[in-house]
């Protein structure tokens, strides 16, 4: 027994020198090509939602050898996991640190240490609570404004009275926030405007179907369903069609969703929702060109780029649109 | 003690003997919900018989989708108390392994595609690998509780962690939509028959409970190993193999929640699908009086807690509630609840009935100073 245990070390020992030294082969293969651009990228795990998966998709796809980068990957939902990870890459010794960090507070310290080390960092998708001199640009989605596309289709509708049911997302998220000020606003300042019911699924599906059933059972009126992502507005839509209420294009009740997953344009396309207000995941390509910039020696023009995003009407959505912006 | 509770009994009659029925707790919760109910609005208990978009019959209201949404909470609750009756501890995975569960029925139906055109496998097939994966990972847990005695919270927070990533990953992180509507009856409605099907379900699962304990030893044996593991052991029942049973079982539960929870909306989304259930379950074995650090259990009284809870939900929507308060009037009525089934408070509460009944059978003035004396002391 002894005999065979001391066997199994030595295999095992003589297997990690061997593992040490596979590690070190392409450590000075990657030497002899200077020409690669060594970013190390901080994101959120991709389950989290269809959102961070396109987005994931988006920068392996922007990110490769082909365009002149060696990428390296961390993710977590946790901010003192991604410090730790972005405090791995300074010592890896990456060129461009970018981060889409979990929460706001606690960068301050491994971001000075990029600095010293001479790493340039890009902040994509979330801000930080941090000094703006840590970070050489940040591009970010403005959840105000999206809001803000929403609520004025939702104006340009015309209707003689709005009764929102308004479906809120995880309370305090950037997201919710965002989304929720503008119709706020809205219903308070207009007089024809009334809030049937706010509530918040927390993003969940069925949490939604749940919200609208009440309203429904209570017997209340509404015309309008704002739901703060797409998810919301099928557990909504799930609801109107167990009563018989019709949805969408020329029914009774107006259907908003936000995202523009694929299935969720598909939707609007075939006339069951009316509007999808997009987030734009993909920063891949912006960031390539803050990148080529700096490389170049031009520093980007302005610190905070705030995406373009959209907001597709089922009267005009188109299957490109579809197949282009759906996630 | 259990001569005055006799002597209380035979005075106070019926209110006193139910008081001390476990099942008074989630009873009292629930008569309490609706009183507020029928006080507030009367025609919360209305119920419509209506046409749904397709053009079937589906009856409607808000104690039809109290029942409806309630389900998948009853079927885990059932398996929570038995895990919670034999190992003393709680499942906090079931919501992670409900995305597990719910992940495996849509990777056997859709296979690769995420947007298939025919189902690629019978959806009984896919009910029966689900199952079997979900009482594999109940398995895991009840391993790891029962022959490596790690506690139960800790065992299970492994897959409460991994959980939906696991569930992710089955599926190559896709969202699969599946374009069917016999799937969809599952969670819905079978045109024809107004009632939901989860309630079926639901119905189908306590029947099949009911008589698991009423005719195998399972509740004996969860319940002797809940008391005491040693002396079980002595009597020839075999602890760990009792307590891995009530995990599998609690697995077999997770599989048929999870089942109904893909078909209401033949989609899944791995990060919020039954979120938070698991504290829900656990309330639910709470709110029927059932002790959390195991042994004895009334199984009746935690499916009625489960409804309770579902009931409290949808009372908060029905009054609107706002949004960011919800979960305040959620906790107050929670601890209310809670404080109320405690044995401790419980005991004080039959004390003062007792008293109550003592002095309306013999009021002597004599009897005065006495009870003062009592009360004091």
């Amino acid at each position: 027994m002894k005999k065979f245990l001391a066997m199994l070390l030595t295999v095992m020992m003589v297997l990690g020198l061997a593992a040490c030294g596979g590690d070190d082969t392409p450590a000075t293969g990657g030497n002899e090509e200077q020409t690669l651009i060594k970013v190390g990228i901080i994101n959120n795990d991709p389950n989290e939602s269809g959102y961070r998966t396109a987005n994931d998709k988006d920068m392996k796809a922007t990110f490769t050898e082909e365009n002149g980068y060696e990428a390296s990957f961390a993710y977590s939902l946790k901010n003192d996991e991604q410090i730790a990870a972005a405090q791995k890459f300074i010592q890896d010794e990456v060129d461009y640190l970018l981060i889409s960090a979990a929460g706001t507070a606690g960068w301050d310290s491994v971001l000075t240490d990029a600095q010293n080390a001479g790493i340039q960092v890009i902040l994509f998708d979330r801000t930080i609570d941090a000094d703006e001199s840590l970070y050489v640009a940040s591009i970010v989605s403005d959840m105000a404004k999206e809001g803000q596309t929403a609520v004025d289709w939702l104006t340009a509708q015309g209707l003689d009275e709005y009764k929102v049911v308004h479906i809120q997302g995880v309370m305090g998220s950037s997201a919710q926030i965002g989304r929720t000020g503008a119709l706020d606003a809205a219903v308070a300042a207009n007089d024809n405007w009334t809030m049937v019911t706010q509530q918040t699924a927390e993003w969940n599906a069925e949490t939604a179907q749940q919200i609208v059933q009440a309203v429904i059972d209570s017997g209340e009126e509404f015309n309008v369903i704002y739901a703060e992502n797409d998810d919301m507005a099928k557990g909504a839509v799930a609801a109107l069609d167990k009563a018989n209420i019709t949805h969408g294009v020329d029914g009774d009740v107006i259907i908003m969703g936000f995202d523009c997953n694929k299935w969720a344009l598909e939707e609007l396309l075939a006339g069951n929702w009316n509007y999808d207000g997009q987030c734009n995941p993909f920063q891949a390509s912006y960031i390539n060109e803050i990148i080529q910039g700096l490389e170049a020696g031009n520093a980007p023009a302005e610190k905070v780029v705030i995406m373009d995003e959209k907001g597709f009407d089922a009267a005009t959505i188109t299957q490109e649109d579809v197949d282009q912006y759906g996630i | 003690m259990s001569t005055s509770n006799k002597t209380a009994a035979k005075k106070g009659g019926v209110i006193s003997g139910l008081l001390h029925n476990q099942i008074c707790i989630p009873l009292a919760a629930l008569l309490a919900l609706v009183i507020f109910n029928l006080v507030m609005d009367p025609s919360f208990f209305e119920i419509k018989m209506g046409y749904s978009s397709a053009g079937d019959p589906v009856l409607s209201g808000y104690l039809i989708t109290i029942l409806d949404n309630a389900s998948e909470l009853v079927i885990l609750a059932i398996g929570m108390t038995l895990v919670t009756a034999a190992s003393g501890g709680q499942d906090i995975s079931v919501g992670a392994t409900i995305a597990i569960a719910g992940s495996v029925v849509l990777r056997v139906l859709c296979g690769t595609e995420s947007r298939p055109d025919e189902l690629q496998a019978p959806i009984f097939v896919a009910f029966l690998i689900c199952c079997l994966v979900a009482m594999l990972f109940g398995a895991f847990n009840g391993v790891l509780v029962s022959y490596f005695n790690i506690q139960p919270m800790v065992a299970t927070l492994i897959l409460f962690t991994a959980g939906r990533s696991i569930a992710a990953w089955i599926n190559n992180n896709e969202l699969p939509i599946i374009d069917d509507a016999v799937f969809g009856y599952f969670g819905n409605f079978i045109p024809g028959i107004p009632i939901p099907t989860p309630i079926f379900i639901a119905v189908a699962c306590m029947i099949l409970i009911a008589l698991t304990l009423k005719f195998t030893t399972l509740g004996l044996y969860s319940q002797a190993v809940g008391i005491n593991p040693h002396s079980s052991r002595l009597n020839g029942i075999d602890p760990a193999k009792v307590k891995l049973i009530t995990y599998i079982i609690l697995g077999l539960c997770v599989a048929v929640a999870g089942f109904i929870k893909v078909s209401r909306f033949s989609t899944i989304n791995y990060s919020v699908v039954a979120k938070d259930i698991e504290m829900d379950a656990i309330l639910a074995v709470a709110l029927g009086g059932n002790a959390l650090s195991g042994g004895k259990f009334n199984m009746g009284a935690s499916i009625l807690g489960a409804y309770v809870i579902q009931f409290l939900t949808t009372t908060l929507y029905k009054f609107n509630v706002v949004s960011s308060a919800l979960p305040a009037y959620k906790a107050v009525v929670v601890i209310i609840l809670v404080v109320l089934s405690a044995p401790v408070v419980r005991q004080k509460l039959n004390e003062i009935f007792k008293k109550f009944n003592e002095r309306k059978t013999a009021e002597k003035p004599t009897d005065g100073p006495n009870k003062g004396a009592k009360e004091a002391a």
